[in-house]
Formats: C-alpha cells, structure tokens, sequence
C-alpha cells in the first residue's frame, strides 16, 4: 500500500471582486497517494486551474491545509518554501504562451537548476539539461532554437521537461493536452504515464476531457462552482455516477462509436455567477433532479459507496 | 429517395503563397453533398479543413491565398467564376458559416439583435423594422430571450455569443450551413446544447451541413458522411458506417487508435509516430507514407489515387490495389 503524499483539508480560495466575493474554490478536501492520480475534471470557471495554483501556493489559500508529506505547507516562508516547491512543480496549458520566447530549448529547461543551484558547474547543467531532454523524447538538436521554431507537441515536452528539472514528487498539470492534437495528445500522455511509473510521480491532473481523464486518473474528483460533488476511482465514477451533474456530464460526451447510441441529458441554461452565492445547493438551477430539500443550504460529502463521495440532497 | 445534389466540388487546388514558400494547403480534392445531408471534415491542425471551407464561399484570403484549380458549384452555379456582387447575394443567403470562435465573430460596437437583422436586411427587402422582429424571433430559437436583442456581445457567455454567431447564419435559412469547429470553444454541457439545437433546425429545415471538426465523437453523433484529411486531401471518404465500421485508410486508423477510449479504460494510447509533414515540402509519393506502418517503398515515390471500394466509400491507399490487404483496426461490439 502506498503512502499518502497529499492531503488537502477545506481549501479555500475567494478573490474580492467589485460584485462582493467569488467563491473560486469552496472548501475542498481529498487524499492523494504516491505514484498516483487524481483526476479533476469541470468546465469553464468551476475553480480547477484556482485548485491547483492554491495547492503549490502560487496562489494563497483563503482557509484550510494541505500536507505534504504531513507537514502544512500553507504555513510555509522564505527560503522554507522556496525549497519547498522543488517537491510539486507545474506543467501548464499552453505552451505557447508558458515558455519565454527569447530563450533557447536548453535556457528554458536549465532555468529552474540554475535557480535552486543544483548543479556543480556549467557543463554538470548541461549534462543535466540533455539528461532531461532524452527523458522527455526531445532531441539533442533541438537545443538551441528557440520555442516558437518548434510544434506544439515539442513545446509541451519542453514544459514538461522543465518541471522535471527539479526531480519532483508531485507534478501539477493543467490542461496539458488541451491544446494538442489527438495523435500529439496520445504521445504526451503516454510520455507523463511512463514518467509516474519510472519515478513515482503524483500527479493532479486537471482537465475538461473526460475522456481523457477516464484513461489517465486513478481518482477523479468533479468539481462545479468552486465544490466538489463527486469523487470516486475513475473506473467507478464512469459505471456508476451519482450525481445529477456528473450523470448529465458524462452523457453529454460524444463518443467515436456508432454501434452505441447513447440517452443523452441535456442540462438546461448555464453555469450562475460564483460570486455572492445564495444559501442553497449551487447547481440546483441546472439541477434535473431537484427537490425541496435543496433549498436547505449546501450538501456536504457523503461516502455514498467504499472510497465514493458524493455532495447532494438527494443522498442524504 | 432521389435526392438533390446541393455541392460539387471537384479537384480543388488551393496554395498560399508565402515569403517562405508556397504552403500545399489543399491538394485535389473532390466532395459531393445532397440536399439535407450532412458530412463531417475530419483531420488534425493544417489538414487544409477551413481553407477547404472558406473555397466554398469564396473566402479565401488574398492575396497569399491562390485557387489554383477546381470548380465549386453550389446549388448548380460555380461560385469561382461568380463576380462579388453575386457572391454576396449567396453568401450568409444560400451558404453560410458559422465560425469557430463566437468571441471574435461579432462586432463589439453593434447589439446582438442588429447583427441578426443587418443579415435579414441585406438578403431580403424588409424594413428596419420587419428585420429587428425576426432578429427577435431567432433569438428566441436559439434559446436566448427576447429581452437580450438589445445586449452587446460582451454581456452574454460564451455559450450564449455562439448561439448568436448560429442565428446569425440561420437568420435567412441557408441551404447549405458550413460549421467550422462550431462547439470546439464551449464546454461540454453546452455543447450539448448548441449540437442538439443545430440538429433541430436543420430537420425543421432541411439544411444541408458541412460540419468541420477534429472529434470523431461529434462526427459520430451529428454527420451522415464522412470525409477524413490529411495534409490537404481527402485520404477516406465514406457513410459513417464505412468510415467507422469498415475503417480503410491507415491514418484513419491512427486516429481511431490515438483517442482515449471511455468504453475500454487502457493504461496506453497507441499515437501516430511522427508528424504532419511540412506543408511546404510535402513528400513526393504518399503524403502519409513517413508515419504509415503499412507503406512499402512503392508507396513513398508513387502519388497516391482515390480508389472506390463500393458505391459510397473511397480509400487514397495504393495498398488497396493488392487484393487481400487491409488495415487491422478491430471494431469492437
């Protein structure tokens, strides 16, 4: 059994706007374990990429912990969390626009080994650098052009080769294959598969596509609004989701197979604003399975089945 | 049923013509669509999907953009040969698009009702007035209340601006409705929501649709037929059931195999090995020959032909020719 590497206890993130405050993240709790997955899947605006910025503090929380390896790092200063972070590094959306455009492939990638000085002298960095490269299938002759010389699916080998740097524990990606093709797509998620089981690597893995999810994650935790609803092992939450949204967002994936035709549950209208929420269940508007006990403020989590959370009136 | 042949388009040749090169973007392409059907333009980033499109209406941007060749008819007449002033009692009238990203499709300075109604004004002889309640009346058949007509862009959400951009292109009821990535920018609940609503009124009237996307998935759901391409040809052209039951070409296979799968929850995806080659230097024999496990050495000197395997599905694989070849996609059921 693997230990836990992660557990986040009632993470909060508002930001004050001029229309009073918007709950981005609202109290979120979960376990993750090394060398495993968690999956957070949710559409536009549902705190996913807010989650995982507060998580390695380059946001600060509102309210609540997280523990890495038991100790909270919400606590953390100075010099402490700056050596902090070499433990979770991030691998982002768009490599377009994360990767300096006047620094070459290697510049880019040896950034974070000279920032923590982690190498002896200039050719251990350049050893290292090459290192990384091989690692993340970039070649050696990539290494002095520069990122926009380079396709979108080298680019992101570059953002990943880069929170490499730092040999981390934990790695933090935000919509790594959103902007790829498919056939890219299926190279990097194999390439950040071989990584978790050569060195162990925890991942939060946060996306739109649950199809994409369905095949990377151990656990995936649905989020709307800033909570979570649901979350379960992946295999679980696809045979037999419990909440109405999940239920109505699993459904409306299409799916590459014409043999299967599938009921599909349409939601009506559109997410609502998270800031000034009224005390009531927040996808109730959306809701299709509304009752009257809805109005009686936010559900909390319940473990509906083993290892299976769900936030709803209706399992209560 | 017999029906009507809406678009012929044949050999279509289309270059840009760059500082730093001439770009191959479409390379000979042949597609034919009836009255009320519907066909899905498949392929990854820079398969010449949009340029494609934007022949139909003659949009192609100049002065980089060039029709080398090919004729375009639409609904009969040959849209290449058209002067602008024809072109644009066709366009937004028989033909029209719907674009792929809502947040740059409308004018920020206008109301969404006038934007609707500037394109009933220009198409048809109705007052100022007439035009504003049909806007009205659009909206309201996009799912958006009346009260919003006289909102700006930037007030509604994103789900609401594309349904806008979509009343916009039904506003005069095109027979013909090319969507260019039309949900790629929605999250997947709306998404839902603009599909079933274009699917609704095309029944209602009888629109024909080419619908351009990369999501064999949506393909799946919205589209009778189904063109697959690649580096600007149509490498496999078929009825859903050819292309997804009977899969030929081995880049359609590719693709089938690189899509996670959320029936079968496998720990590896089977990628594409390679890339896309360089639109400027394509590869004299097949264009696929560099990524292909089947391509033999005939295949990379040798331009690849359309062969028709039955009435409906057609294959651009010269291995097609030996008789007991065939890719080894397995269908599950």
């Amino acid at each position: 059994m693997s230990e836990t590497i992660l557990e986040v206890r009632n993470l909060s993130k508002f930001f004050s706007t001029k229309k009073g405050l918007l709950h981005a993240v609202d109290g979120v709790s979960f376990d993750l374990k090394a060398g495993k997955t968690l999956g957070v899947v949710g559409e536009s605006g549902c705190g996913k990429s807010t989650l995982g910025r507060t998580i390695i503090r380059l946001l600060e929380p509102t309210a609540g912990e997280v523990y890495f390896e038991g100790q909270d790092i919400t606590k953390l200063k100075g010099k402490t969390l700056i050596n902090f972070r070499k433990n979770i590094q991030m691998v982002f959306q768009d490599p377009f626009s994360s990767l300096d455009p006047r620094r070459t492939v290697a510049q880019i990638i040896a950034e974070p080994i000279h920032l923590h000085k982690l190498a002896k002298d200039k050719a251990d960095v350049e050893r290292q650098t090459l290192a990384l490269m091989d690692t993340v299938g970039l070649a050696h002759r990539w290494h002095n052009t520069y990122p926009h010389q380079l396709d979108g699916g080298r680019r992101q080998r570059i953002g990943i080769a880069r929170a490499l740097a730092l040999q981390p524990k934990m790695l933090i990606c935000d919509e790594p294959v959103s902007a790829l093709d498919v056939s890219i797509q299926a190279q990097i998620l194999n390439l950040l598969k071989e990584l978790q089981e050569e060195r162990n690597i925890s991942y939060i893995f946060i996306t739109h596509d649950l199809s994409v999810i369905y095949n990377f994650a151990d656990d995936i935790a649905v989020m709307y609004l800033g909570r979570m609803v649901e979350k379960a092992h992946a295999e679980e939450l696809f045979r037999n989701p419990v909440h109405p949204y999940t239920k109505a967002l699993l459904s409306a994936i299409p799916v590459p197979d014409i043999n299967r035709k599938r009921k599909r549950i349409i939601l009506e209208g559109e997410v609502v604003s998270p800031v000034n929420l009224p005390d009531e269940c927040r996808f109730k508007k959306r809701c299709n399975m509304k009752c009257d006990k809805c109005d009686n403020g936010e559900p909390t989590l319940k473990e509906v089945a083993p290892n299976h959370f769900v936030s709803c009136w209706l399992n209560d | 049923m017999d029906e009507k042949l809406l678009l012929d388009l044949k050999d279509l040749v289309v270059h840009y013509v760059t500082d730093s090169g001439t770009v191959y973007a479409v390379n000979g392409i042949s597609l034919k669509l009836n009255q009320r059907h519907s066909v899905g333009l498949v392929g990854e980033t820079g398969a010449g999907k949009t340029t494609t499109a934007l022949a139909i209406l003659n949009l192609v941007p100049e002065p980089a953009g060039v029709i080398k060749n090919g004729t375009i008819h639409v609904d009969g007449n040959n849209v290449l040969t058209m002067s602008e002033g024809e072109l644009q009692k066709i366009r937004g009238k028989d033909v029209s698009m719907i674009f792929q990203d809502p947040m740059t499709a409308l004018n920020p300075v206008f109301t969404v009702g006038e934007q609707i109604a500037e394109s009933i004004r220009i198409h048809e002889k109705v007052s100022d007035k007439e035009a504003m309640r049909r806007a009205v009346e659009m909206l309201e058949i996009v799912g958006i209340s009346a009260s919003r007509a006289n909102d700006y862009p930037h007030q509604l959400s994103g789900g609401m601006k594309q349904r806008v951009v979509i009343a916009i292109a039904l506003a005069c009821h095109a027979k013909l409705l090319i969507a260019d990535e039309p949900t790629t920018a929605l999250d997947v609940t709306i998404q839902a929501q603009v599909l079933e609503l274009i699917r609704s009124y095309r029944e209602k009237y009888d629109t024909a649709m080419i619908l351009i996307t990369h999501d064999l998935g949506i393909v799946a759901e919205t589209c009778d037929e189904v063109a697959v391409m690649y580096a600007g040809n149509i490498v496999e052209y078929g009825t859903l059931e050819d292309v997804f039951n009977r899969t030929k070409h081995p880049y359609t296979e590719g693709l089938f195999n690189s899509l996670p799968n959320i029936i079968e929850r496998r720990s590896k995806l089977t990628p594409i090995p390679g890339m896309v080659p360089d639109p400027t230097s394509l590869p004299e024999g097949c264009i696929f020959a560099d990524r292909c496990s089947y391509a033999t050495d005939a295949c990379r000197r040798t331009a690849q032909e359309d062969k028709w395997l039955s009435d409906t599905h057609m294959v651009r694989c010269s291995r097609y020719q030996e008789p007991n070849f065939n890719v080894k996609r397995k269908i599950e059921r």
